[in-house]
């Protein structure tokens, strides 16, 4: 089936069969592989993408349910001005280890921030909790994701 | 993983949904937020040839107090419900235990009622608050009390050529409250026991209506009639919600597994139901 599903800003349409997964979409047809597959049963949170703004599973809706839907992928994170805050953020305060995780936490936190400008340490935890890091560096995970949130309040306020 | 093959209906009203579905027969299942389905089809557990998409269809998604109840739509997703600010007592407690954030976006409400996952969240709290799932077919729309609806594990008397479009939870007239209470081993885990309580007080402060469910002690979500019984009518205390806790032990018929011996279970139940009994009579009482 025809489906157009619009990732990081560009339209893609393609011809896709009505099994395949958005996670394979996005990884295979569209060749950004940015995004994860982990557990590949809904448990892990490695393969999240924002669908219309909030975090999903993409290993768990198809394709076609995202046929004329605002994806964005960790390789949208980026702005004109260089890295997103979430991004630097990870960098500064350590919050990878191996890395597998890094796509789905970054845009779990993304998002998250955007609504909670200044989270505490449980609403962080709360907020990733549909996300597992198998090295365990959910302390700088959740610190990064707290810098990130004080760097936009701040640039917003001195804005 | 991917599922085996199917064919895509994309529905843009009830009326397309409920045609498709009955054209398709038992080979048809409805999709709405996939979270259960969609990897019962990548394990090869479930294999629909068709698969009837409802996320299109406008009016679904509206969750609104009306006429004495709290109407869910079809495609009021979990995540709808933690945030909303007309929900009560059990269903607000419930709410942000279902599953984990991620699942929650996507997922709905409804579609967890439907699928009636014996050790589901949902089913015990609609029990407890005594609910009706809507359910509209070619003939039109009917209601179904939440205890008739459930069948079994996995299976409910819903018609092959009908669509649960919405629930209707009676908004208690007086001062209530109720509670979910939900030990998981880790988030987005099935509950290892879980129980659902629901209060209604009546001027004098005397329990004028109760609900008790329990998740994941029994085959199906358990309805707690004889504790139920013994509330109506008594004033809320320690010594009544312990009579209530062992009623609600010996209803829950717990086995030993991974996540804990059935003696242990039980006595979570027993805790809980007090826990959870009080935290409900609390709440009434302020409100």
């Amino acid at each position: 089936m025809e489906i157009t599903v619009t990732i990081n800003g560009s339209d893609h349409a393609s011809d896709v069969e009505p099994r395949t997964l958005l996670v394979d979409h996005i990884r295979r047809t569209v060749g950004l592989t940015g995004t994860h597959v982990g557990c590949d049963t809904t448990s892990c949170g490695a393969c999240t993408v924002l669908m219309d703004g909030k975090p999903v599973k993409a290993c768990t809706v198809l394709a076609a349910q995202a046929d004329g839907a605002e994806v964005t992928t960790v390789e949208g994170l980026k702005t004109a001005d260089g890295l997103h805050p979430i991004q630097s953020a990870f960098t500064d305060d350590h919050g990878l280890q191996c890395g597998f995780c890094t796509p789905g936490m970054m845009l779990v936190g993304a998002s998250f921030i955007a609504e909670n400008p200044d989270p505490s340490d449980d609403e962080v935890r709360w907020a990733i909790s549909g996300n597992l890091c198998r090295c365990t560096g959910y302390m700088n995970i959740v610190k990064a994701i707290q810098t990130a949130a004080a760097r936009v309040a701040e640039s917003s306020n001195g804005s | 993983m991917f599922p085996s093959r199917f064919d895509l209906v994309v529905a843009q009203t009830v009326g397309e949904a409920v045609e498709a579905k009955a054209a398709a027969g038992e080979g048809g299942r409805f999709l709405a937020g996939g979270q259960s389905l969609i990897p019962m089809m990548k394990m090869r557990v479930a294999f629909p040839d068709t698969l009837i998409d409802i996320n299109r269809i406008a009016g679904l998604d509206a969750i609104e107090r009306d006429n004495g109840h709290l109407h869910v739509g079809a495609l009021v997703r979990h995540a709808d419900v933690v945030a909303s600010g007309i929900t009560f007592g059990a269903i607000a407690s419930a709410a942000p235990w279902v599953a984990d954030p991620l699942v929650r976006n996507r997922g709905t409400m409804c579609g967890s009622v439907a699928h009636c996952d014996p050790e589901g969240d949902w089913n015990s709290v609609l029990l407890a608050t005594g609910a009706d799932v809507v359910a509209q077919g070619p003939n039109g729309e009917r209601s179904v009390p939440i205890a008739d609806f459930i069948d079994g594990a996995f299976t409910s008397t819903l018609g092959e050529d009908e669509l649960v479009v919405g629930l209707r939870i009676p908004v208690p007239s007086g001062r209530s409250g109720g509670a979910y209470l939900k030990l998981e081993r880790k988030v987005g885990d099935y509950a290892t026991v879980a129980v659902a309580s629901h209060l209604e007080l009546d001027d004098s402060g005397a329990i004028s209506g109760a609900g008790l469910a329990l998740t994941s002690v029994n085959p199906i979500n358990t309805k707690v009639a004889d504790a139920e019984a013994v509330l109506v009518g008594q004033q809320p205390s320690a010594e009544l919600f312990a009579e209530a806790a062992e009623l609600a032990a010996v209803a829950a018929e717990p086995r030993d597994d991974v996540r804990g011996t059935a003696a242990w279970k039980r006595q979570v139940v027993r805790t809980y139901t007090k826990r959870g009994l009080a935290a409900a009579a609390q709440q009434a009482e302020g409100s």
